[in-house]
């Protein structure tokens, strides 16, 4: 019986003793590029669709304002209507100018010379309080913004 | 009783099992987000002083959108999925009669001369509903630089036979060498102005 097996010896198994480390430095590569959601959404942001949307170059410089529906658990404080949260809290579009400036503030120089609002508009809102936005940010000569959307047919928004 | 041997070594059979399910777990909770959306720049606050400078009528492509998303283009109604096809048109018509200093010897349009000059004339004028949903208001202004990045990858294609958007994009990722940078400087400068990007946004109704 001994002797037969040594006969038809088969192939030597492939070694899967590195395959622990293969799998750390995937596991590390993957835990270094994540980025756990930094900001608690705090309104309804659904993204309208483009198709001519250009990318929007490194995130330094770059200053995000969400306005959407609050929701549910928030509507007893703030009210039905479309809110703007920036950086996980809620503002008023009066307290909007100083809000951007201190943030514009902190930026690097180079930075703050290319500085872009990046508006994230859930595509229910009305033009309303993207316009008082718009005309705020005019006030302060922050010209460069961007409406952030996402791939795909334009149609389907309607 | 037999004596032991130092601490006995710890099974390491089942670590690449407990990695895998790290690495699934990473896997799914990544996403390498890149933004992306459409750049627009405001108006900057003018003197009140200036003089508006005077436009012909026909050089101006009226769009309205009222409440209920409905759009009227040059005083008619209008689908939105006909306004690319309308405002290529009217950028690329070109009316300016032969000889002229405002002649465009590269459009390619009907050459009415109830519409506009020149594409460096041609101004697109937005307005909008303050009621007017964001989704239509953002599909109206997709449409509308959709409509001037076709006819600037026309003319990027009969120049230098690469797309404009392609080239545009070259142009502005930091991590195009410096000198090929340079080069396409010139040429994105050149498309930019034969048809230049003059949209204008009224103050919005009430």
């Amino acid at each position: 019986m001994r002797k037969s097996k040594k006969k038809f010896r088969a192939l030597p198994a492939v070694s899967t003793t590195s395959l622990p480390d293969i799998v750390f430095i995937l596991l590390f590569f993957f835990m270094t590029v994540t980025v756990i959601k930094d900001t608690n959404l705090l309104v309804e942001n659904t993204l309208p669709n483009a198709t001519e949307a250009v990318e929007l170059k490194s995130s330094n410089g770059i200053i995000e304002l969400r306005i959407g529906k609050p929701l549910q658990k928030y509507q007893g404080e703030v009210g039905m209507e479309p809110q703007i949260q920036l950086e996980g809290k809620f503002i008023r579009v009066d307290e909007l100018q100083g809000y951007v400036l201190g943030m514009l503030n902190k930026m690097a120089e180079h930075n703050r010379r290319k500085a872009t609002v990046s508006l994230k508009v859930d595509k229910t809102v009305g033009m309303g309080i993207v316009a008082d936005i718009k005309a705020k940010l005019r006030a302060i000569s922050l010209l460069k913004i961007n409406y952030a959307t996402l791939d795909g047919e334009v149609l389907a928004n309607l | 009783m037999p004596r032991r041997k130092g601490a006995p070594e710890v099974n390491a059979g089942s670590m690449a099992d407990i990695a895998f399910l790290l690495l699934i777990f990473f896997l799914v909770t990544t996403t390498i987000d890149t933004d992306s959306g459409l750049d627009r720049m405001l108006p900057p606050i003018e003197p009140p002083t200036e003089e508006p400078p005077v436009i012909k009528e026909k050089n101006i492509f009226t769009v309205n959108i009222n409440k209920n998303g409905q759009l009227l283009v040059e005083e008619k109604i209008m689908d939105i999925k006909n306004l690319r096809e309308a405002a290529v048109a009217f950028l690329d018509n070109g009316g300016a009669a032969q000889g002229s200093p405002e002649y465009c010897n590269y459009c390619e349009g009907k050459r009415d001369i109830t519409s506009s000059d020149n594409p460096s004339k041609a101004i697109i004028s937005l307005k909008n509903d303050r009621e007017t949903k964001y989704s239509t208001y953002i599909t109206v202004q997709n449409e509308l630089v959709g409509a001037y990045n076709d006819l600037r990858n026309r003319e990027s294609q009969r120049l230098y036979n690469i797309d404009f958007v392609k080239m545009e994009a070259e142009y502005l990722n930091p991590e195009t060498p410096k000198d090929t940078r340079d080069e396409l400087k010139d040429k994105v400068r050149r498309i930019q102005e034969l048809f230049p990007q003059k949209l204008s946004e009224a103050e919005t109704s009430n």
